[in-house]
């Protein structure tokens, strides 16, 4: 019963979000509209970090190698075809084999989690300073000019999928990130409840038992590092859609590190913790940013500190664990499967919460 | 019977940790829907041995066959879907994950889509943790852990089940009911038992193996193993000749 509810209550969470992304254009200002776009296209950023991270295990560092990966390709894409839509497919097939190459090496190779950290950064500065040095006429992909540092200009927007003569106004620009985002979360959330999504997780929980049951841990994380790799692809898009601008500094260490604060922040182990981790983050930076009072890093790092020392699981799974402890008071109590599910590592549920369902 | 395939045979198997050898020379076999119990003092090699089995270490020299298949050298999740579960020493549990959805892994691996809710309803029957299936496992106690650990191994239906030290953390009324539920299923698979409590062995036991040192001390009924003078004097630590 409690299971039947929980899910109701879900879809109904998914139709108001719905609802939300469709009428959001008539009540936000133009300038609002944009920003909220930009942050939904990071939340897919965000999204793709807290599949790997928070659910398999994989704590990456250069999840904006395959954003800037994505983003460039959609950029290169989307100027050779001047339509978008084989722009944004590319956008996801290319980071996602260029993560099926590292991973491959990295997980076959049985290096370590912290080695892992280590490559993926470097990857990041590799393909920075490589597309950095890119300046200059002899380097172009097709009619597509890299721009070394400078970036690509005027890359061309979304358009109605292989309509080019009908580009996307800023209002349907926001629809389609904001239904990304949401059929981004929904996809991840329907993975993780498919029996792979389930090994995903338990491959996290204990690596040596899921071998000794005959599941190969290393063909799981890396198929869930190419499902980030895509997801980040995506999100570059996303971003490159925003802004018509693409440069090296996407590949940016600062970003990366930025991700994962919106994830300890919204909540390690939740999808819905790193989304609005990301829409909090931003917009605090944002708003920090048009007054010029703080530094915006360092109030960043000030949040950091505080929730790490007050609320260390994170806003989302604080949340869900007061809610749970209340409910366990009542006769019903919440269903202990999908608490398991959203489990982080170390994220025990206190035996009294979920021991009464 | 000497024409029949054995179920488990390792041949001359070697395994050394730089200067240590862990095992040495050991020559093991194993027939169908036999039941074995490995005993030994601690550091005798035993726990290494199942490492080698399952895949968890490849042994320095010597062979290793699954119904006349070589396995050495293979990854566990190989050996695994071969057809050979462990339990491990230390429970190799998914700690945040609840004891339905540990049960639940181990069995979807084999079961049949419309077997497989019974199969996982009968495992948590079995090890009595069905009032618990909701729990996750960190908040279990050690010996409930190890009764999801046993669970687990079952749920995979393996036809070979290696058992290290199930016994161990377990209340007295527990051992006997994991000795029951071994001859139990010793009924349908071959079962390799290490344990450290004799009381618990004779329960069980037709053929005991003793290792020393790393190499096979005695291979005799449990009777005379347990009336051997040198296997009393390596459990009480006195030098033996082997």
């Amino acid at each position: 019963m409690t299971h039947r509810l929980s899910l109701i209550a879900q879809a109904l969470a998914v139709a108001i979000a719905a609802i939300g992304i469709a009428l959001a254009p008539g009540y936000l200002e133009i300038f609002t509209l944009m920003q909220v776009t930009l942050f939904a296209a990071m939340a897919v950023l965000s999204l793709s970090l807290a599949f790997i991270w928070g659910y398999g295990g994989i704590l990456s560092f250069g999840q904006t190698a395959f954003f800037g990966l994505g983003g460039y390709t959609y950029a290169i894409a989307a100027i050779n075809f001047q339509d978008s839509t084989q722009g944004i497919l590319l956008a996801v097939f290319i980071p996602g084999v260029f993560a099926a190459i590292l991973g491959y090496f990295v997980f076959y190779g049985r290096i370590s989690d912290v080695y892992l950290g280590v490559i993926t950064l470097t990857v990041t500065l590799i393909l920075f300073n490589v597309i950095n040095s890119t300046s200059g006429d002899e380097y172009h992909i097709g009619t597509a000019m890299l721009g070394g540092f400078n970036g690509i200009p005027a890359v061309p927007t979304f358009n109605m999928p292989f309509d080019p003569e009908s580009p996307l106004s800023p209002e349907a620009s926001w629809w389609a990130t904001g239904s990304i985002l949401l059929i981004v979360y929904l996809g991840l959330r329907l993975l993780l409840a498919s029996p792979f999504g389930r090994v995903v997780v338990a491959v996290r929980e204990n690596e040596t038992r899921a071998s000794l049951l005959g599941y190969d841990p290393r063909m799981i994380r890396l198929i869930s590092f190419i499902i980030g790799g895509a997801v980040a692809g995506l999100a570059g898009a996303l971003y490159v859609n925003w802004g018509a601008f693409v440069g090296p500094t996407i590949f940016s260490l600062s970003l990366s590190a930025e991700i994962i604060i919106w994830i300890t922040i919204g909540g390690l182990g939740t999808l819905l913790g790193p989304v609005l981790g990301c829409f909090l983050i931003q917009y605090i930076v944002a708003s920090i940013g048009s007054q010029q009072t703080f530094n915006s890093n360092l109030v960043l790092g000030a949040v950091l500190i505080v929730f790490v020392l007050l609320l260390p699981k994170g806003l989302v799974p604080t949340i869900r664990d007061l809610i749970l402890r209340l409910m366990a008071k009542k006769p019903q109590a919440g269903s202990g499967v999908t608490a398991g599910l959203t489990a982080a590592p170390g994220n025990l549920h206190p035996a009294g919460a979920s021991s009464h369902g | 019977m000497a024409e029949l395939t054995p179920l488990l045979k390792t041949e001359h198997l070697t395994m050394r940790f730089g200067g240590v050898v862990a095992n040495d020379d050991i020559c093991f076999t194993l027939q169908e829907m036999e039941l074995r119990c490995l005993i030994g003092p601690n550091g005798a090699g035993k726990s290494t041995f199942f490492k080698s089995l399952t895949g968890q270490q490849t042994p320095t020299s010597g062979t290793i066959a699954f119904r006349g298949q070589p396995i050495t050298g293979k990854l566990p999740h190989e050996i695994a879907r071969m057809g050979i579960g462990i339990k491990t020493q230390v429970p190799n549990v998914f700690n945040g994950l609840s004891v339905r959805e540990n049960i639940w892994l181990a069995a979807r691996r084999k079961a049949t889509p419309n077997g497989l809710p019974k199969l996982v309803a009968s495992v948590l029957d079995l090890i009595r943790l069905t009032p618990e299936s909701e729990r996750i496992v960190a908040t279990l106690s050690h010996g409930q852990r190890q009764w999801v650990e046993i669970g687990m191994v079952l749920a995979a239906e393996p036809d070979l089940i290696l058992l290290d030290e199930p016994a161990a953390g377990m209340t007295d009324e527990e051992t006997l009911r994991t000795a029951d539920i071994i001859r139990d299923i010793n009924q349908s698979r071959a079962i390799v038992v290490v344990e450290h409590d004799m009381a618990f062995i004779r329960l069980i036991a037709k053929t005991v193996t003793v290792f020393h040192q790393g190499r096979v001390l005695i291979e005799d009924t449990v009777d005379t193993v347990l009336a051997d003078q040198r296997v009393r004097d390596v459990y009480l630590g006195k030098k033996v000749a082997a």
